[in-house]
């Protein structure tokens, strides 16, 4: 825990993160102002003109849209990477149990839905069911699954050659159990320091999605909407673009300092 | 040589025919008829029939697939249904923005990013590699197309020095084609130069220490040259894998970019095709970059081998 303090990164990151959380939290019980409520007398207001950060358009507060923005993307990126997570490590450790012509096909399985990029799977869904929170969801956590599987696939294997598990077999455990009581707990750092950063790529993508207006539809703010909403008034009101840019890239700085951070911190091979 | 050559590309067309395969499968299996969808709500029913038998629509999918692949072996991807025209001409005009697009944005990222990577190696937990790991963390973090935007503002907006969006086409010169190439490129560039920054660097700092580098420092070079010549090209393995990993990531960028600046390039047919509803151009657009991955990533494998010649001999 000592370790912890000694680390500006992942101190940092921790500490952006926790900002990010509290931020997303605090919006689900206080805003400034009402967060889509519009007041055209007030629109394209400067920062500290009217409010903290000024106004948008229709006149509706920039800081109240961000921090309800923060836990519209926070939310739609953690239930993309559980999801994802959740099948892809699911089966990676499978598949190092199994190996054989199971891992062929899901390794290759892998290369292919890697090649699909997220906004365009949530182009090709949001043509067929429409936009929104769900296919934004969907498609991010379809391209998470191929980075969990390879993950876990070969964390999972080198596991597998430990004389721990050698012993385990030897007493006549079954796959499964050696799986859940050795296999799983041994890998467990490295796929939490990897939901981490994936959580940062993800609040990356769904920004591009709602800037396309593939994600959640109006009047929810969202970063990558408000983004969108700002190009018309490039010229006019500039700050509207500066804000929930630089919102986004905080957000996915912060959780990547955190994942390097805990990254180092959970390497048991390092004591420095 | 030629039997890893022949290897890879006998690979290289399996994948690519089973992605056709799978996403083929996903669009015939999500729910939605594409001919309702492309006509929407207020379509009598004899021309919704009408514009599934001309899709194919009324064939099984299996036939359906067939057909698509006959076509595209013809050159043949089918019409679209908002133009009019056939989608093969179509991606073709487009790619004559993204490609150059893509290739500029690599240049640029490669050329920031490897003297970076390498100075920062060289000034290990020095100042300098100090404010290249800030550059990189930042790099990756920001949204390109947020960059973009923020280009706009300073370079065309508050300066006028570059335009702030759109493409004059080939045809208005060259000077003028890159002109309006240069701020998407730059921002499509950015976040690719925080990722590759962070690989030169870890790769050049693994190479530092060997005995080739230290014996060519021995035998009287410089250290600059000493690493430029030596630890440098070894190192550079790792930075064309991460150009071919980071690829989807470039494409998904240009899409985003291409809509910043309202260039006419593919990803904004994608766009297009979308908010158009037209079914044919989006899944042969899909198709396509998917294909471009996986010949990215197959040319990134051929590259190993021209650049390592221990994978060559490795291989055989």
């Amino acid at each position: 825990m000592r370790k912890a303090f000694r680390r500006p990164v992942f101190l940092i990151g921790l500490f952006i993160s926790l900002a990010l959380f509290s931020v997303a939290l605090l919006s689900l019980v206080w805003t400034p102002f009402p967060p889509t409520k519009m007041n055209i007398v007030q629109k394209l207001k400067a920062p500290l003109e009217f409010g903290l950060l000024g106004t948008d358009q229709f006149g509706r507060d920039v800081a109240s849209a961000l921090m309800v923005g923060a836990w519209n993307s926070l939310s739609t990126s953690i239930l993309a990477v559980a999801l994802g997570a959740s099948i892809g490590t699911m089966a990676g450790v499978v598949v190092a149990m199994r190996r054989g012509w199971l891992e062929l096909i899901v390794m290759r399985g892998c290369d292919i839905i890697f090649a699909v990029p997220p906004i365009l799977s949530a182009m090709m869904l949001g043509a067929f069911i429409g936009s929104g929170r769900f296919t934004a969801i969907v498609a991010i956590a379809v391209f998470m699954v191929p980075v969990f599987a390879r993950l876990t696939l070969s964390a999972a294997l080198q596991i597998w050659t430990r004389d721990y598990v050698a012993a385990a077999v030897g007493m006549g455990r079954s796959k499964a159990t050696i799986t859940r009581v050795h296999v799983l707990p041994n890998i467990s750092n490295q796929i939490i320091v990897q939901v981490t950063i994936q959580l940062g790529l993800a609040i990356l993508t769904e920004a591009g999605l709602s800037f396309l207006g593939l994600g959640m539809p109006p009047p929810a703010p969202t970063w990558g909407r408000m983004l969108a909403d700002s190009q018309t008034f490039l010229g006019q009101a500039p700050w509207l673009a500066l804000m929930p840019g630089l919102a986004i890239a905080l957000a996915v700085l912060g959780l990547n300092m955190l994942g390097d951070g805990l990254r180092d911190l959970l390497d048991p091979r390092d004591d420095s | 040589m030629i039997s890893i050559l022949v290897r890879r590309i006998l690979s290289l067309v399996v994948t690519l025919f089973v992605v056709s395969l799978l996403i083929f499968t996903v669009m015939g299996l999500l729910p939605g008829d594409p001919a309702a969808i492309m006509l929407g709500t207020s379509a009598s029913p004899e021309t919704l029939a009408a514009l599934q038998k001309q899709l194919g629509l009324d064939q099984p999918l299996p036939v359906r697939y067939l057909a698509w692949l006959a076509g595209v072996f013809r050159g043949d991807l089918g019409q679209s249904y908002t133009y009019g025209v056939p989608v093969a001409g179509l991606i073709a005009e487009r790619l004559a923005v993204t490609i150059p697009l893509a290739l500029i944005a690599i240049v640029i990222s490669v050329l920031v990013a490897v003297p970076l990577g390498v100075q920062a190696a060289r000034s290990h937990n020095g100042a300098f590699d100090f404010v290249a790991g800030l550059f990189s963390y930042i790099g990756i973090a920001v949204p390109a197309f947020w960059v973009g935007l923020l280009l706009i503002i300073l370079f065309s907006s508050m300066l006028g020095w570059m335009p702030a969006g759109g493409f004059p086409g080939w045809d208005a010169g060259l000077f003028a084609g890159l002109e309006a190439l240069v701020l998407p490129a730059v921002a499509l560039a950015l976040p690719q130069a925080g990722v590759l920054t962070r690989v030169a660097r870890a790769a050049v700092l693994e190479v530092m220490n060997e005995d080739f580098v230290r014996t060519a420092r021995a035998k009287g070079l410089s250290d600059g040259t000493a690493i430029w010549r030596h630890a440098v090209p070894n190192a550079l393995v790792p930075v064309v894998t991460m150009l071919g990993l980071q690829f989807t990531f470039l494409i998904a960028g240009a899409v985003l970019v291409e809509n910043v600046f309202n260039l006419p390039g593919l990803g904004r047919l994608a766009y297009q095709a979308l908010s158009q509803r037209d079914i044919v151009v989006m899944q042969d657009v899909v198709l396509f970059f998917s294909g471009l991955v996986i010949l990215m990533n197959f040319v990134v494998d051929l590259a190993y081998l021209a650049i390592d010649p221990r994978l060559r001999a490795g291989a055989q």
